[in-house]
């Protein structure tokens, strides 16, 4: 694993799209949810609990499929890193992606909030497939973002901890920017704020990593109905900032 | 305490619902309560409902609705998950299963989650193809202020053998941060059948599901009067809904 | 190499108030009749320039995309621009082949410009109400854009804008590149910039860029 590539993922300024996603700090500062930095605190800390630990499990979990025949790669070893890759390792791997994918689906009730996803999926594997051109894809063209950050992970020669890793950090620091943005909060607050939670992000993306090949059912299921409802809210106003 | 229910509905062959089974250990105790409003249904309330959960306890609850049978189920009051002493975790099982052309509405009261409780109330939901499904999870972090314990909502349902559905919606110390995502009060109410998704005009807190002909209807606020109402106005409109729920009418509906 | 399947891209962009949604309808209403065209905004307020457009009726509604950009519209035209090439490829996708994409950016300031991932070609829009000094305080925009327009030349008397200046101090920054005056209240209008961009559209692919492949897609459904 190399740190330095995982920052290359982990990096705000990568060009995936997360600049445009409040991860529903938007909607919550307009309905006065967030408005400060102890309630910010809250709205990351509940959203990492919730939405981050989906995110990190599904991007460890897809990240898993990818590289699981892949030797020195993923930090527990896998019962298929003996297996020759073949036509029914690709075919379970793609029916394994697909399963996650629905997963993502089948987690989020809020129609805006799969739409928000795909984009960001999109926009992801946009990223991916120019940065890593070998990157392997078996989940079309607008995989859900999670799914997306397990594939950027596998290309780039990460594993399922560094993919969940991405994908709760990355969902963090997404909201905490924004806030930054609409709330004209104090940026080196709001970092000592993202500093204090990184040990969090770590925990989350541990427990990730170690269920990466659990049955899709089994996998977090964190539901945060505030944010559905914020999100639907948020897709009908006449004039917004974020895309979600 | 461990102790199971079963209630199994099956059509009478006239139109309407016959319970084949009803059987319950306390403090789960069925109890028919016939439906006012619809003759084609049975209702069954589980009357024992507000003693507990108490730490320690492991309740199932297996809900059987064969082909062209109607079941609707209730409790009396709300739950009080409560802690024991020495504390232990509680859990509550229900699993039901939905023939096509079945209906089945669960549609209990809120359970309060008591200061220290730790309980976790585990829903696995099968239906076949063509069945309907009401089905109402609501929770309230603690009595009037009181810091809430606890509770734990796991929700698994399939739709012709797929998952259509899966959340947990858990408060207390060990879900840092439920506030900010679920208010002091919350609830969804999943609606299954022909028009669930599509009925209008769409309320912006029902929320066609990816799959199957669903709906979730989500709602949180102060209180559970305020949740229930944003429930029901939610599942207004659609054929899924229950006829008997008035918006504000929390106890019946 | 543009390929030929793919529209000719050109970002229109430039500081706050200086007419660039103006421009873009003005150019719509030139050119909507020979050219197969689709814009794609990205105010800070999402809809607003977009519903400018459909309210000048200068386009039918679903030519017409908006970009969220997040509070940061120059990222979202160069250092992040996935949102806006999403919405380019899914205007072509939906709308069949096109000559033409519009890409509007959000007011910024002087130092914004598009990046060449995005588009072919950029108009950098500025206003002799913002000053005669402008064009002397350069900044990537004026400095480097394919046409450097300077708008509401109706103005100038008003402002005691000296054209003249404007004139020299372009030339000075941008050595052979284009500049045009333009005031849209009266004759002729856009006509000469939509004359610049007839004359991109009908040069054969002599672009600079890479073209963007969509996200791969190996195999699975």
């Amino acid at each position: 694993m190399s740190l330095s590539t995982l920052l290359v993922l982990a990096d705000g300024r990568l060009p995936s799209g997360a600049h445009a996603h409040s991860g529903g700090v938007e909607a919550a500062v307009s309905a006065g949810r967030i408005h400060d930095l102890p309630t910010l605190e809250s709205f990351l800390v509940g959203r990492t609990a919730t939405t981050g630990t989906v995110a990190a499990a599904f991007a460890a979990a897809t990240c898993r499929a990818l590289t699981s025949g892949r030797s020195g790669v993923g930090t527990v070893p896998h019962a298929r890193d003996e297996a020759t890759p073949s036509d029914g390792d690709g075919a379970r791997l793609a029916e394994r992606v697909a399963a996650l994918d629905d997963g993502i689906d089948v987690r989020t009730a809020s129609p805006a909030l799969r739409v928000a996803s795909r984009a960001q999926g999109r926009a992801l594997l946009r990223a991916v497939t120019r940065i890593w051109p070998a990157a392997t894809n078996p989940a079309g063209p607008n995989p859900h973002h999670p799914i997306a950050t397990g594939i950027a992970a596998a290309a780039a020669g990460l594993g399922p901890g560094d993919a969940a890793l991405v994908a709760v950090y990355g969902g963090l620091t997404g909201s905490a920017s924004a806030a930054v943005r609409l709330l004209g909060l104090d940026p080196y607050a709001v970092h000592a704020l993202v500093a204090r939670l990184a040990p969090e992000c770590d925990r989350v993306a541990a427990d990730a990593a170690a269920r990466a090949d659990d049955p899709v059912d089994d996998l977090p299921a964190g539901s945060a109905i505030l944010l559905d409802l914020d999100a639907e809210q948020h897709a009908i106003w006449e004039v917004r900032l974020f895309a979600s | 305490m461990r102790a199971e229910a079963r209630l199994v509905a099956e059509a009478d062959g006239h139109g309407g619902t016959r319970l084949s089974t009803v059987y319950g250990e306390p403090p789960l105790l069925p109890r028919r309560t016939g439906h006012q409003q619809n003759q084609t249904a049975a209702e069954v309330h589980l009357v024992g409902g507000a003693a507990g959960p108490l730490g320690g306890d492991d309740l199932r609850i297996h809900l059987t609705v064969g082909a062209g049978a109607h079941l609707v189920v209730r409790t009396i009051a709300a739950s009080l998950a409560q802690p024991s002493h020495p504390p232990a975790p509680s859990t509550l099982t229900i699993t039901a299963r939905v023939a096509a052309g079945a209906i089945l509405d669960w549609l209990p009261e809120p359970t309060v989650a008591v200061r220290g409780c730790d309980h976790l109330s585990r829903s696995i939901v099968d239906l076949n193809e063509g069945a309907t499904l009401r089905w109402r999870e609501e929770l309230v972090a603690g009595r009037h202020a009181e810091a809430p314990g606890d509770l734990r909502l796991e929700t698994t349902v399939r739709y012709a053998g797929r998952t259509i559905l899966r959340h947990d919606l858990a408060i207390g110390p060990r879900a840092k941060g439920w506030h900010a995502m679920l208010g002091r009060a919350a609830g969804t109410l999943l609606l299954v059948g022909k028009d669930a998704a599509t009925a209008g005009p769409r309320a912006v807190n029902r929320m066609p599901l990816a799959c199957g002909p669903a709906a979730l209807v989500s709602a949180t606020g102060p209180d559970a009067r305020t949740v229930r109402a944003a429930l029901d106005e939610g599942a207004a409109n659609t054929l899924a809904h229950d006829p008997d729920a008035k918006p504000g009418n929390w106890r019946k509906g | 190499m543009r390929p030929d399947n793919r529209a000719v891209r050109i970002g229109i962009g430039g500081p706050v108030g200086s007419g660039k949604t103006a421009l873009v309808a003005a150019l719509c209403r030139l050119l909507a009749g020979e050219l197969r065209l689709a814009v794609v905004t990205n105010d800070i307020y999402t809809t607003e320039d977009a519903d400018f457009l459909r309210r000048a009726g200068v386009l039918p509604d679903d030519r017409i995309r908006a970009v969220e950009t997040g509070c940061c519209p120059h990222t979202a035209i160069r250092d992040d621009i996935s949102a806006n090439l999403d919405a380019v490829e899914e205007l072509e996708d939906r709308l069949g082949p096109l000559d033409l994409v519009l890409v509007e950016s959000g007011g910024d300031n002087l130092t914004a410009t598009f990046s060449k991932g995005l588009v072919d070609h950029q108009i950098f829009v500025v206003d002799v109400a913002g000053g005669d000094k402008v064009p002397r305080k350069g900044g990537p925009g004026v400095t480097t854009a394919d046409l450097l327009v300077i708008n509401k030349t109706d103005l100038a008397p008003l402002v005691g804008a000296d054209l003249g200046v404007m004139a020299r101090d372009a030339r000075a920054r941008r050595g052979d590149l284009p500049t045009v005056f333009l005031s849209l209240v009266g004759e002729p209008g856009a006509a000469p910039v939509a004359d610049w961009v007839r004359e991109r559209v009908a040069e054969p692919h002599h672009t600079p860029r890479d073209h963007d492949p969509a996200p791969a897609h190996t195999h699975g459904p």
